[in-house]
């Protein structure tokens, strides 16, 4: 594709993008459908979430972030659902993309099964609490600090660094302990790739705030789980990037049963918000041979930033 | 040397099955969450919420919700899987609970290898999303 062509795609999503969220004609729509009017047809909505999460889940692949959390502060921000609904079907859009990619991830042994074990233990017992502390607080609490933790990944986003090899000196006597070590071959490179991680405690802790976050908001926790794993750990990037997307297939399961249970799961929010999220991920793993994924993370950092103000104005009752 | 390099590039039995079965599992709940919704838009099954109300719902908080909709909380929905709406929770409550058997199905592979610490912490994982499946944990309401 030329540079023109990749500046026209990514003109058309951005322009698909204001359209989308012009905020007079949601925001008309959506203090119809609170007030129970009746002028727009029922199916309107699914259909335009459906377009939403389509464009959304191209972003996400192309902005390397997961669904759940564009999903949650963007359709809370900009739709007439109830931020517990949003949380429930943000939940289960970010489940489904686990289990879509989770079994791929462990045949091909990118996936660690016994770096997630201990990890998930830890995140999904928090994501529990999360879930119940973030359905028992006020929703505009909920909203304030949700907009406060986008706007927080979006600095950790933009200063956060990445290290494909981390250098990890010696392994710690708990991930001894438990074994967890690997080896995987570098795809590009054809090299055998010996690794082990250290500050597992550290990171393990980590984890407990990471699953409260998760629960609490309804996000899916990539955005945390990569740098914890690979930062502050020490897994090799492809490791934890696997890994951490595995891990969402456990986490999100504890948390999304919470909000199951609580009745916080509306079918004709959740449904169209899956299928046009996993069909805009195939077409943006499509688009991501050809487009810059610069330029696309500067967008997703602006939407998420957008995203955060507008959580945070309406927890605020601005 | 080559030998156990090429065996350790390789993901471990219970890695595969868990792999295995969570594919399984997914597929399963989207081609059944799918269906059911075609079902449910499509309006072959009388949905228990109309249609046309559904856009008074999704504004109002969960707790009201339940209340103005006259719907139970935790497993309740299984009593209304005659309704087309809530014939979609078989599909989503499969995908949320695949992983549960993930994980009981690893364990016997993990005590024959002697890995009794990995057996165990499985089977933990399992209680504790079993739990959160239960529905035992009641949050607070708004």
């Amino acid at each position: 594709m030329t540079r023109l062509g990749r500046l026209a795609l990514i003109g058309c999503l951005s322009r698909l993008w204001v359209c989308l969220m012009d905020q007079p004609l949601l925001a008309e729509t959506a203090v119809s459908a609170q007030q129970g009017s009746t002028a727009a047809p029922w199916w309107i909505w699914p259909l335009i979430l459906l377009v939403v999460t389509f464009v959304m889940g191209i972003a996400a692949v192309l902005g390397g972030v997961g669904g759940g959390v564009l999903f949650v502060p963007i359709i809370s921000g900009f739709f007439p659902f109830h931020l517990d609904f949003v949380r429930g079907a943000g939940l289960l859009v970010a489940l489904a993309g686990a289990i879509a990619a989770g079994p791929g991830l462990l045949k091909m042994n990118l996936a660690s099964l016994r770096l997630a074990i201990p990890v998930a233990l830890i995140a999904s017992t928090f994501a529990i609490v999360g879930a119940m502390i973030g359905l028992a607080l006020p929703t505009n609490v909920v909203q304030i600090a949700l907009g406060a933790t986008i706007l927080g990944i979006c600095v950790l986003m933009l200063i956060a660094k990445k290290s494909e090899l981390p250098d990890v000196p010696q392994a710690d006597r708990l991930s001894s302990a438990l074994r967890i070590y690997g080896v995987y071959q570098e795809a590009t490179t054809g090299q055998i790739i010996d690794w082990k991680i250290h500050r597992t405690p550290q990171g393990l802790l980590l984890f407990v705030a990471i699953g409260i976050m998760a629960g609490m908001f309804g996000l899916g926790a990539g955005w945390a789980n990569v740098p914890a794993l690979n930062l502050l750990m020490g897994a090799p990037l492809k490791i934890s990037v696997a890994t951490s997307k595995f891990l969402l297939s456990i986490t999100d399961t504890s948390a999304a049963w919470i909000y199951l249970n609580k009745g916080c799961v509306i079918p004709m929010m959740v449904v169209p918000s899956l299928i046009g999220i996993m069909l805009g991920s195939f077409v943006g793993v499509r688009l991501l041979r050809v487009t810059k994924p610069g330029i696309v993370r500067w967008i997703v950092i602006g939407m998420l930033g957008f995203a955060g103000i507008r959580a945070l104005m309406k927890g605020l009752g601005i | 040397m080559a030998d156990s390099t090429d065996k350790s590039l390789q993901a471990t039995p219970e890695q595969l099955l868990y792999a295995s079965i969570l594919e399984k599992g997914m597929f399963l709940g989207l081609i059944i969450l799918l269906l059911t919704y075609a079902v449910y838009a499509l309006g072959i099954a009388t949905p228990y919420i109309p249609l046309n109300d559904i856009p008074k719902c999704w504004s109002m908080d969960v707790h009201q919700y339940l209340q103005t909709c006259k719907i139970e909380e935790g497993w309740a929905w299984l009593s209304m899987v005659r309704y087309g709406d809530f014939m979609n929770f078989i599909g989503i409550a499969m995908l949320a609970g695949v992983t549960i058997i993930c994980f009981l199905a690893i364990v016997p592979i993990l005590w024959r290898q002697n890995d009794k610490l990995y057996a165990c912490l499985s089977v933990v994982e399992a209680i504790i999303l079993a739990v959160a499946a239960s529905g035992i944990l009641g949050a607070g309401g708004h």
